[in-house]
C-alpha cells in the first residue's frame, strides 16, 4: 500500500511539469494582479489555453491516441490534473466535453461524426453542452419530454426546453437526449442528438440562482431541424447512450472533486483566523468533524483511483463520495458563518457564494434521494422502490400524471 | 499509487476471521453480561498461534515486523464478532517498547504473547493543551499523567499516579505509558505485578472490554529510552486500532440489518424496499466507508508521513466513532422491537459502541484534534 507514483507515472509527472514549465506563461491570468475580467475575454482566452493544453497532451488525457489522445489511464488523468493545479493555471475549458460528451461520441458515434467534432472538441474550438436535464425530468432522466419527430425526408424536428445547462451560452453544439417514440415504455423511446447551438428555434437563456449569478441556462427548442445524421448510437438508443455519459459523468465528479474547493484545509484555515473560534471546544468538534469526512472523500478517491488502475469500473458507491461533499461542505460553511458572523454573508464574501451555491449542488446529478436509492439497490443489494412506470407506454403514464393530451 | 490489500494482507484477515469464528464469542458477550464470571473464553492462545502478539515487534526481535494497517485489519475482524482479546492494550505498548532501544531483551516474550503489556492511555499536547493528560476517572477535566522521579539504579524510576479505564490492564504482565519526570514526558514501564502496582478491574456496560484503573504508588519502573515522538505515536496508533475495531462491528451491524431488511416484510413488501430504511443503511454505508478510507490514510501515514498519523488517526476515530453509534442503532431500529430485546445480537453491538466511543479520550477528543491538527497547519501554511 502506498501513495507514491510508479517509475513510469513518476516519468508522467516529469512530463507534463516541463511541458507546464515552458507554457504557463502563456495561460490566461484568471486571478490576482492582471486577471481578465471581461466574461468573453475570458471565455477567449480559456479556448485558446485549451488548444494549447491539447497540443501538449495535457487534454483528452485518457481520449484514445486516433482522435488526438493520449491514451493513457485513469491515473495519468489525475497526475495531469494535479500538476495542473500545481502550476496555478486554468485547466480546460470545456471539462463536460472533453470529460463526458467526447467519450460517448467516441463510444456511439460514427466514423463521420468522430471525424468532424472530436478534435476540435478537444482544442476548445468548439464548445459543447450536455442537454439531459428538463423541468420535469432530472433524476428520472428518462422521462425527458423534449421532442424529436421524424420527417418524410429522414430529417427531424426537434421541440423542447432543456435546464441546467453549462456553458450553453457560448456552446458550439450541445448533445441532447430526446423523446422519439412516445408510445413505447420511457426508456425504449429516446434517441441522442447533436444539435448546433446556432440553429434556428434555438434559445439560450441565463439561469439565475440563489446567488443572484447565471451559471446554468435554460435552452429551448422551436421546431429546431436537424438533418439525419445528428442522431449518435441509432434511433431509440438514446438511453443506452446517456448511460455512458453518465459513467463517464461519476468518473469525472469521483476524481475532480477536489477541484470543487471544498476541502478541510480551506475551511480550517477560514476558522483558524479566528482567535476565538479556533480555541472554542463546540466549533473544534464540528470542524473535527465536518473536515474528517472530506479527509476521508480524498482516500476514497485513491481508492477509486486503485481499482481503476486495476481495470475496475467505479460504481455507484461514487455517488457516496458526493453525498459526503455537499453535506460537509454545508455544515463548514454554516460553521464558519456561525464563526465569522454577518461579515461571512457579505455580497463579496467566498464564503456567501459557497453558501449560496451548495443547496442547488445538492440535487445536481441526481438528488441526493435518487442516489442513496442507486447505492442501496445496487451496492447493498436492497429491493427496489415499486415502480408504476414500468412497462407503460410513455404516452399513458403522461396521461396518468394529469398532462393535457 | 496503490491502496489494495496486498495478497497477504488478504490472507491476514481471512485468517483472522477464520480463528475467531472458532469461538461463540456473541454468546460469551450475552453470558458474561449476565453475571457469569467464566463466559468469555481465554482467546490470548489463539492470538499467540495466529501470531498476532508481534504483529507490530519486528523480526529480529521475534514478531511478524508488520505495520499499523496489519493490525487495522486483525483489530477489525475482533470488532465484527466483538471478540474480547487484549490487543487493543497490548500492541501500542509494543509499539513504544519497540522504539526503546532499552527494552529489546523484552521484547522476545511480548511477540510471542508469552508476555502480555497493557498501553497506559497517554494523551500528547496539541494546538490549545499544552500539556500531556490522561484519561479522567470521571468528569471531563483531563488528568494528570503520573509523575516519575529517578529510582535507585540508573534507568530506574519510581512512580506515583494513577491512570484510569487502560484497556487490558487486568492480568496483564508489563504496563507502558508516559509519566512525567521534572515535567518532561518519557516512557515508563512497570511490571503488572510489582510492589506499588494495584490494577482494580472495572467493568462498564460492555463484557467484551476488559478495563483497569492502574495506581501506582511508589512503584518501580524502567525508565525507557523511546523519543517523545514515538510516545505520541503510540497514543495516536491507539486511536487508528479502536477506530478499526468499531468499523469491523461496524460491518456486522450493516450486514445484519440490510439481510434483515430484505427478509422482513410490512404492507406487502419487503422494509428495505422503503426509502426510510433504505436510507438509513446507506447512510451507515456511507459513514463506513468513509472510515475505511480514513484507516487507509492512517495505515500509510504512520510510516509514510508521520507528521501527519496524528490527524489521520485522529479522523480515523472521529469517523469510526460516529459510524459505530449510527450503525448500532440503526441496527436496532431497522430490527424494530426485537432488535431492542436481550436475546437480540444488536444491543451488544449497541453496548460496544457505547463504551468504545468514551475510552482512550472518547470519538470528541479525536474530533478535536483533528480540528486542532489542520488549524495549526494552516497557521503554518
Amino acid at each position: 500500500m502506498d501513495l507514491d507514483d510508479t517509475p513510469e507515472q513518476a516519468a508522467y509527472r516529469a512530463q507534463v511539469r516541463s511541458w507546464l514549465d515552458q507554457h504557463a506563461g502563456e495561460a490566461p491570468v484568471l486571478q490576482g494582479p492582471g486577471a481578465l475580467e471581461d466574461e468573453n475575454e475570458i471565455i477567449a482566452a480559456r479556448r485558446v489555453w485549451q488548444g494549447k493544453l491539447a497540443e501538449g497532451g495535457l487534454a483528452g488525457v485518457t481520449w484514445p491516441k486516433e482522435y488526438g489522445g493520449q491514451g493513457l489511464g485513469p491515473i495519468e488523468q489525475v497526475i495531469c490534473g494535479q500538476e495542473i493545479a500545481r502550476a496555478k493555471v486554468p485547466g480546460i475549458l470545456d471539462a463536460i466535453g472533453v470529460g463526458m460528451l467526447g467519450p460517448t461520441i467516441i463510444a456511439h458515434g460514427d466514423d463521420e461524426q468522430k471525424a468532424r467534432y472530436l478534435g476540435p472538441m478537444l482544442h476548445g474550438d468548439e464548445v459543447w453542452c450536455q442537454l439531459f436535464s428538463e423541468p420535469a425530468a432530472g433524476s428520472d432522466l428518462a422521462a425527458v419530454q423534449t421532442r424529436a419527430r421524424l420527417q418524410d425526408d429522414g430529417s427531424w424536428r426537434l421541440t423542447g426546453q432543456k435546464v441546467w445547462t453549462t456553458n450553453a451560452q457560448f456552446a458550439s453544439f450541445g448533445l441532447l437526449l430526446a423523446r422519439t417514440d412516445a408510445d413505447v415504455p420511457k426508456h425504449k423511446g429516446l434517441t441522442m442528438f447533436i444539435v448546433p447551438m446556432d440553429a434556428p428555434g434555438v434559445t439560450v437563456r441565463g439561469l439565475r440562482q440563489i446567488s443572484g449569478e447565471a451559471e446554468f441556462n435554460e435552452v429551448f427548442f422551436d421546431d429546431v431541424a436537424l438533418d439525419a445524421g445528428a442522431v449518435v448510437g441509432g434511433v431509440g438508443n438514446g438511453w443506452g447512450t446517456a448511460l455512458t455519459t453518465l459513467m463517464f459523468e461519476r468518473v469525472t465528479i469521483g476524481l475532480g472533486s477536489e477541484g470543487l474547493g471544498y476541502n478541510s484545509a480551506r475551511f480550517a484555515a477560514a476558522i483558524a483566523g479566528d482567535p476565538d473560534g479556533r480555541r472554542d471546544p463546540e466549533v473544534r468538534r464540528n470542524l473535527g468533524e465536518v473536515t474528517s469526512e472530506l479527509l476521508a472523500v480524498r482516500f476514497t478517491g485513491y481508492r477509486t483511483l486503485s481499482a481503476l488502475q486495476r481495470g475496475q469500473i467505479p460504481g455507484p458507491e461514487a455517488g457516496l463520495a458526493k453525498i459526503t461533499i455537499v453535506n460537509g461542505a454545508i455544515k463548514a460553511g454554516d460553521l464558519i458563518a456561525d464563526v465569522r458572523g454577518p461579515d461571512a454573508l457579505a455580497d463579496d464574501s467566498q464564503w456567501a457564494y459557497m453558501i449560496s451555491f451548495l443547496p442547488g449542488l445538492k440535487s445536481a446529478g441526481g438528488t441526493e434521494e435518487i442516489l442513496r436509492n442507486t447505492v442501496g439497490e445496487r451496492v447493498l443489494g436492497l429491493p427496489p422502490e415499486p415502480r408504476l412506470d414500468k412497462g407503460i407506454p410513455f404516452s399513458e403514464l403522461r396521461a396518468k400524471e394529469g398532462a393535457p393530451a | 499509487m496503490n491502496l489494495a490489500l496486498s495478497d497477504e494482507q488478504v490472507f491476514l484477515r481471512e485468517a483472522a476471521r477464520g480463528t475467531l469464528s472458532r469461538f461463540q464469542t456473541l454468546e460469551a458477550a450475552r453470558d458474561a453480561l449476565d453475571g457469569d464470571e467464566n463466559a468469555l473464553p481465554d482467546m490470548w492462545p489463539a492470538a499467540r498461534e495466529a501470531g498476532w502478539p508481534g504483529l507490530l515487534i519486528d523480526e529480529a526481535h521475534g514478531g511478524a515486523g508488520l505495520d499499523a494497517f496489519d493490525a487495522m485489519l486483525v483489530m477489525g475482524e475482533c470488532g465484527r464478532v466483538l471478540a474480547a482479546i487484549p490487543l487493543l492494550g497490548h500492541l501500542p505498548a509494543t509499539a513504544i517498547l519497540s522504539d526503546s532501544p532499552n527494552a529489546a531483551e523484552f521484547l522476545a516474550d511480548l511477540a510471542s504473547g508469552e508476555r502480555r503489556a497493557a498501553y497506559l492511555p497517554s494523551c500528547p499536547p496539541d494546538d490549545v493543551h499544552e500539556r500531556w493528560s490522561g484519561d479522567p476517572e470521571d468528569g471531563m477535566r483531563r488528568a494528570e499523567l503520573p509523575s516519575a522521579v529517578p529510582g535507585d539504579e540508573a534507568g530506574r524510576v519510581r512512580l506515583n499516579g494513577k491512570f484510569a479505564f487502560v484497556p487490558d490492564a487486568p492480568g496483564a504482565d508489563a504496563l507502558v505509558g508516559v509519566a512525567l519526570l521534572e515535567g518532561r514526558p518519557v516512557g515508563v514501564a512497570v511490571l503488572g505485578d510489582a510492589s506499588g502496582v494495584e490494577v482494580e478491574p472495572v467493568r462498564r456496560y460492555d463484557a467484551t472490554r476488559s478495563l483497569g484503573h492502574v495506581s501506582l504508588n511508589d512503584a518501580p519502573g524502567v525508565l525507557l529510552d523511546a523519543p517523545e515522538e514515538s510516545l505520541a505515536a503510540a497514543w495516536h496508533l491507539a486511536q487508528a486500532l479502536i477506530a478499526a475495531d468499531s468499523l469491523g462491528s461496524v460491518e456486522t451491524a450493516l450486514e445484519m440489518s440490510v439481510a434483515y431488511a430484505k427478509e422482513r416484510h410490512t404492507f406487502g413488501r419487503a422494509i428495505g424496499s422503503y426509502q426510510a430504511v433504505k436510507h438509513s443503511l446507506t447512510e451507515v454505508l456511507r459513514q463506513l466507508e468513509n472510515g475505511r478510507s480514513l484507516l487507509y490514510y492512517a495505515g500509510w501515514a504512520r510510516r509514510g508521513a508521520p507528521a501527519e498519523f496524528p490527524l489521520a488517526a485522529s479522523a480515523a476515530r472521529s469517523v469510526a466513532g460516529r459510524a459505530l453509534d449510527y450503525g448500532a442503532r440503526t441496527m436496532i431500529s431497522v430490527h424494530g422491537g426485537i432488535g431492542a430485546t436481550w436475546e437480540h445480537d444488536a444491543p451488544l453491538y449497541f453496548r460496544r459502541s457505547e463504551l468504545s466511543r468514551r475510552l482512550l479520550g472518547g470519538t470528541a477528543l479525536a474530533s478535536d484534534r483533528v480540528a486542532g491538527e489542520l488549524m495549526a497547519q494552516a497557521t503554518a501554511a
